[in-house]
């Protein structure tokens, strides 16, 4: 048993929520440099460098890569041997995030009422995601994740029938209406299985990945990169403006499902791809 | 090609400008974005006067990251203009000669572009940081209660873009796609 107490929690969550927006991880960094080596549309390689040096100078001025600073969304797995003491967990993590976006001159995009639409003006609350864990660790991923392109996500009930074809035309279809609007080039996030929510989990969870890890599944692995190998051909490129780097990356989660049913979510999201992880 | 061009917009400019053009950008600009276009827009069906001037001006989709002391402004990439899409024809009505942001456009804003003589230009998207660099000054114009989403009145001093649909429709995110998948064939 480890007693943790939920100050320390908030204090993690603050300082995730300001690096993350401040830095990339390296994978995610490598990964647009990786493009500007191999694109060979002139404009998108132009694009690609604009990016790289908007990299290079947030870190170095601590501005924000990029001006939108996201929902923050942070996967919470809690070890079972832990005891929390102190204010309550999700009152805890919301305060982290309070202080995160005021300390760290983030932008503060939500809505309290989606449809009345008032500012919260310190961007609370975040969308949280617990999982109870074996163990006496706590582990955090913050997310902070930008509405760009996550207006750009789909999901699709398909049918058994549709099958790994069904599941390439929905990811490509999800990427082609997207075209410039989610600021590619973007990863590909994508929930196969469970149930309608529970694909969108996944295709969440999924983007949070490295970019350097594949699926541990084999037939999984194959599709995850033959559908990056698809949505590069399909010529939309670094700003839209035509190229071969569409999607840096593919990553699929899965999950069990019912007989009669097929989910399958896509979560898009930009070069920004910000996830950052803790243990504590 | 390079066009280093002034804000105010005039119509034999816009005119000149091609889709695909590099563009840079040096005057005062405006910042608007979904709540402050719906707010205008409300305004001028009212037949109320609204609180800038749009007449040969250019909006920047833009919400900035709130600025460090010292800064100018925060965090300033474009957010995603199909979201404006509803209100715009009436602000090209209404004299707007230019407009930042990016992604794709309605085929009505399209067609109002052509008849205002308008442009439309891409900035990079999640290029904030860098683009924050290009912006000289900031001051809330209107709608202060609006936080990020305020109007701003910005000068840029060479902000770079990309003319995306020019004055006669040409639509560079059609054209440099299919040129792009044509020099693969």
């Amino acid at each position: 048993m480890k007693i943790i107490h939920t100050d320390e929690i908030t204090k993690h969550i603050k300082e995730m929520c300001i690096e993350a927006n401040l830095q990339l991880t390296p994978d995610m960094e490598k990964a647009i440099k990786g493009a500007l080596e191999d694109e060979k549309s002139k404009l998108g390689k132009q694009i690609l460098k604009q990016l790289e040096e908007n990299m290079e100078i947030a870190k170095k001025e601590n501005i924000p890569i990029c001006q939108d600073t996201g929902m923050t969304i942070v996967f919470f797995k809690l070890g079972q041997e832990v005891r929390l003491e102190g204010i309550p967990l999700e009152e805890a993590i919301n305060e982290g995030i309070r202080q995160g976006y005021q300390e760290g001159f983030l932008r503060k995009s939500v809505v309290g009422d989606p449809l009345l639409r008032e500012n919260t003006k310190d961007n609370t609350p975040g969308i949280i995601h617990y999982e109870i864990i074996p163990g006496d660790d706590i582990e955090i991923i913050v997310a902070p994740k930008g509405f760009g392109s996550e207006n750009m996500s789909r999901i699709y009930m398909l049918k058994p029938a549709d099958g790994t074809e069904g599941v390439k035309n929905a990811v490509l279809e999800t990427v082609k209406m997207a075209g410039p609007n989610a600021c590619p080039p973007i990863v590909v996030g994508v929930g196969i299985g469970g149930s309608f929510e529970k694909a969108a989990y996944l295709s969440k969870k999924a983007l949070t990945r490295n970019m350097n890890e594949q699926s541990s599944i084999e037939h999984i692995k194959n599709l995850e990169e033959e559908l990056l190998e698809e949505i590069n051909t399909l010529g939309i490129g670094p700003g839209g403006l035509g190229g071969k780097n569409t999607a840096l990356g593919v990553k699929i989660e899965t999950y069990p499902t019912h007989i009669a049913g097929l989910p399958v979510a896509v979560n898009i999201c930009c070069h920004v791809n910000r996830h950052i992880s803790r243990r504590i | 090609m390079d066009r280093y061009i002034k804000v105010p917009l005039t119509e034999d400019v816009t005119q000149e400008l091609q889709a695909g053009d590099y563009v840079y950008i040096t005057g005062f600009i405006y910042t608007a974005r979904d709540a402050a276009h719906k707010r205008l827009y409300e305004c001028i069906e009212k037949g109320e006067r609204i609180p800038l001037n749009l007449e040969n001006n250019v909006i920047y989709y833009l919400g900035p990251t709130p600025e460090r002391t010292g800064q100018i402004i925060g965090s300033a990439g474009p957010t995603t203009s199909s979201r404006m899409d509803k209100y715009t024809p009436l602000l090209l009505e209404e004299g707007l000669k230019g407009m930042i942001g990016k992604g794709k456009r309605s085929p009505e804003v399209i067609s109002s572009i052509i008849k205002n003589k308008s442009v439309y230009f891409a900035a990079v998207g999640g290029a904030g940081a860098l683009l924050s660099k290009k912006i000289k000054y900031s001051k809330i114009v209107a709608y202060e209660d609006l936080g990020t989403e305020a109007i701003r009145e910005l000068y840029v001093e060479d902000f770079p873009v990309i003319v995306i649909i020019d004055s006669q429709g040409n639509n560079l995110y059609e054209t440099a796609v299919e040129d792009y998948l044509n020099t693969t064939k």
